[in-house]
């Protein structure tokens, strides 16, 4: 489609205002990381590097950061299993019952966190009788983690049609090795992009979270939560955000470079 | 991926590809069969080579019976979901029904539609409903208008590298936490922050604390989740469409309008089911941001949290339930929802 020169200058214009708009509060962010005053007073009078130090040596901080990556991995493995395992069912057969599957898988994060949260809890701490703990964090998590690998690998199965899987099966392939030799090389860059999000999805969880987690139990976004608000904490809070944006820049690009080279 | 397009055999119609195919895994079975028992004889009938046979056994009865297969592909998502999630959800449910004693503070399992009539006709309910209800659309709305530039721009303007960079730049802020972002917006909005200092030359001054604050935070939290599905729908739209629509003497505004347009509904419709849906269960960034803004999250949390009235959070509860399911429900003809 030819467009004018006009219009393209305004579709640009407008795309930097927008990119302004979000990375205008990270940049807030990145200065309040250095501010040598601890108050959030603007413009920054003076600059410090005191906070990155100490954010390093936080022990709160490098204990929660570690919790929430056990806590996202454990979650978007299983996620990546479970959410697989429904898209191939869904995308491969038509049956009674496919599209309340389908509302099912959604419907975790299509209602609020709190509706979760307290079900969850409830489930847990009433119904079942157990403890709050990393287990029942974790079960949590998946439950509104196998949407984001189910969607993406729903819509890559069904980009690619099922010849290849037949032809692998008239050949002589199981249905296990149909999967690993056929089918998973082909849906890899969807299930990396789906477990990317889950994983952040979980790593970025606070409602669910303060639900369903035991009390010894501090995720990054709980720690964040604690410390925010106090003087003396809240710049290395800050510290941590530019860390985590900047360390989540490697897994996009990862994803990225997978899915352009399926594409050639 | 371009080894494995070999494999792909070109259109055959599905009845005779049937057959074939069920022969075919007869005789791939019959062979397997056949050379694992001469392996057998040959290595004196160890069991080393029994092990595919097995396995193509199962691959064909699953073949042969496409139901069980299903049932096997499903139990785990399935019964995971409905053991963890909806079992949970329906005994939340039921514990609307409930009434928690005035002086023990316990839970008593007496029916009693006390709970879900107060939610649906108290003044101060049906208040707060309204509000979070005019919140989650405006935001929703702003989001969609702010996310269709760069969505259209980055789809089909960027050259391949940029959109590559883009995408990575609407991505990134989902990984800055959640309340990093809100509190960044407190210290922007605050008496002496950022939103002051820029508008106090204007002879403006920051909207400090409050709706307004609510709102501008959650159309910014949630503006990637919308931008991404309205993105990849502006991307799936073939060219040859749009140059057809050129070649049959459509301006360009029109081939916008008339093609593009409703080809992209199911993303907007995707994207702001994200935004809607948050917005109306947020109400951690409303603490941050709202000074006394009250909305459904903050009662059903003060209900849960503070009150410990669990059968009252959870009448509550149903009202933001019963308004994103009447939300799914009229956009699930769309595709939408098939593209989260």
């Amino acid at each position: 489609m030819e467009l004018r020169r006009g219009t393209k200058i305004m579709f640009g214009v407008a795309s930097v205002i927008v990119l302004m708009f979000i990375y205008i509060p990270l940049m807030v962010v990145a200065l309040n990381s250095i501010n040598g005053d601890a108050s959030l007073t603007w413009p920054i009078r003076s600059v410090t590097l005191e906070w990155w130090v100490r954010a390093f040596h936080s022990q709160g901080a490098l204990q929660a950061v570690s919790t929430s990556l056990e806590v996202a991995a454990a979650a978007t493995v299983c996620a990546l299993v479970l959410g697989t395992l429904c898209a191939l069912a869904l995308q491969r057969y038509e049956f009674f019952g496919k599209s309340a599957i389908s509302l099912l898988v959604v419907l975790p994060i299509a209602l609020p966190g709190i509706v979760t949260g307290i079900a969850l809890n409830n489930a847990f701490t009433t119904m079942v009788g157990i403890r709050l703990s990393m287990f029942t964090l974790v079960v949590a998590h998946v439950t509104f983690c196998i949407v984001t690998v189910y969607n993406n690998a729903f819509a890559r199965l069904g980009q690619l049609g099922e010849h290849a899987e037949e032809a692998s099966s008239d050949l002589g392939a199981g249905v296990w090795d149909t999967f690993r030799l056929v089918t998973f090389p082909r849906i890899k860059s969807a299930l990396f992009a789906g477990g990317l999000l889950a994983f952040a999805l979980s790593f970025d969880e606070i409602v669910v979270t303060t639900f369903t987690a035991g009390q010894d139990i501090t995720t990054l976004p709980i720690w964040i939560m604690n410390n925010m608000f106090r003087p003396h904490q809240a710049p290395i809070v800050a510290v941590v955000a530019v860390v985590m944006v900047l360390v989540s820049l490697i897994p996009l690009w990862i994803s990225q470079r997978i899915s352009a080279e399926d594409e050639d | 991926m371009a080894g494995n397009q070999g494999l792909t055999v070109s259109s055959p119609r599905r009845g005779v590809v049937g057959v074939i195919h069920t022969l075919m895994a007869r005789r791939a079975e019959q062979e397997t069969e056949l050379k694992a028992t001469v392996e057998m004889k040959a290595d004196g009938g160890e069991t080393a080579s029994f092990v595919p046979v097995r396995r193509h056994a199962i691959s064909s009865f699953l073949y042969n019976h496409p139901m069980l297969h299903r049932v096997a592909l499903l139990a785990l998502p399935v019964g995971w979901m409905g053991l963890v999630y909806i079992v949970a959800l329906v005994a939340l449910l039921v514990t609307a029904l409930w009434s928690v004693n005035e002086y023990t503070g316990q839970v008593e399992m007496a029916w009693t539609a006390a709970n879900i009539v107060s939610a649906f006709t108290d003044a101060l309910y049906l208040n707060v409903t309204a509000r979070t209800l005019f919140i989650a659309v405006l935001v929703t709305v702003v989001d969609i208008l702010l996310a269709f530039p760069i969505a259209f721009f980055m789809a089909r303007m960027a050259s391949k590298r940029s959109k590559k960079v883009l995408v990575i730049m609407i991505l990134t802020p989902l990984w800055a936490s959640y309340l990093v972002k809100a509190y960044a917006w407190r210290s922007v909005l605050s008496g002496s922050g950022l939103a002051d200092w820029l508008l106090r030359p204007l002879g403006i001054t920051s909207p400090g604390y409050g709706l307004a604050a609510v709102i501008l935070t959650e159309v910014y939290l949630w503006l990637p989740y919308v931008v991404m599905p309205i993105f990849t729908a502006f991307e799936q739209v073939p060219e040859s469409l749009l140059e057809a629509s050129g070649d049959l003497g459509a301006k360009s505004w029109m081939t916008i309008r008339d093609i593009l347009l409703p080809l992209i509904v199911p993303g907007v419709v995707a994207g702001s089911i994200f935004s809607f849906s948050l917005s109306m269960g947020d109400y951690i960034a409303v603490g941050i941001v709202g000074g006394k803004t009250q909305v459904l999250g903050n009662l059903i949390y003060t209900d849960v949290g503070v009150a410990n009235n669990t059968p009252m959070a959870a009448a509550l509860a149903l009202i933001p339930i019963l308004i994103i399911g009447l939300y799914l429900t009229l956009v699930s003809r769309t595709g939408a929802l098939k593209r989260l």
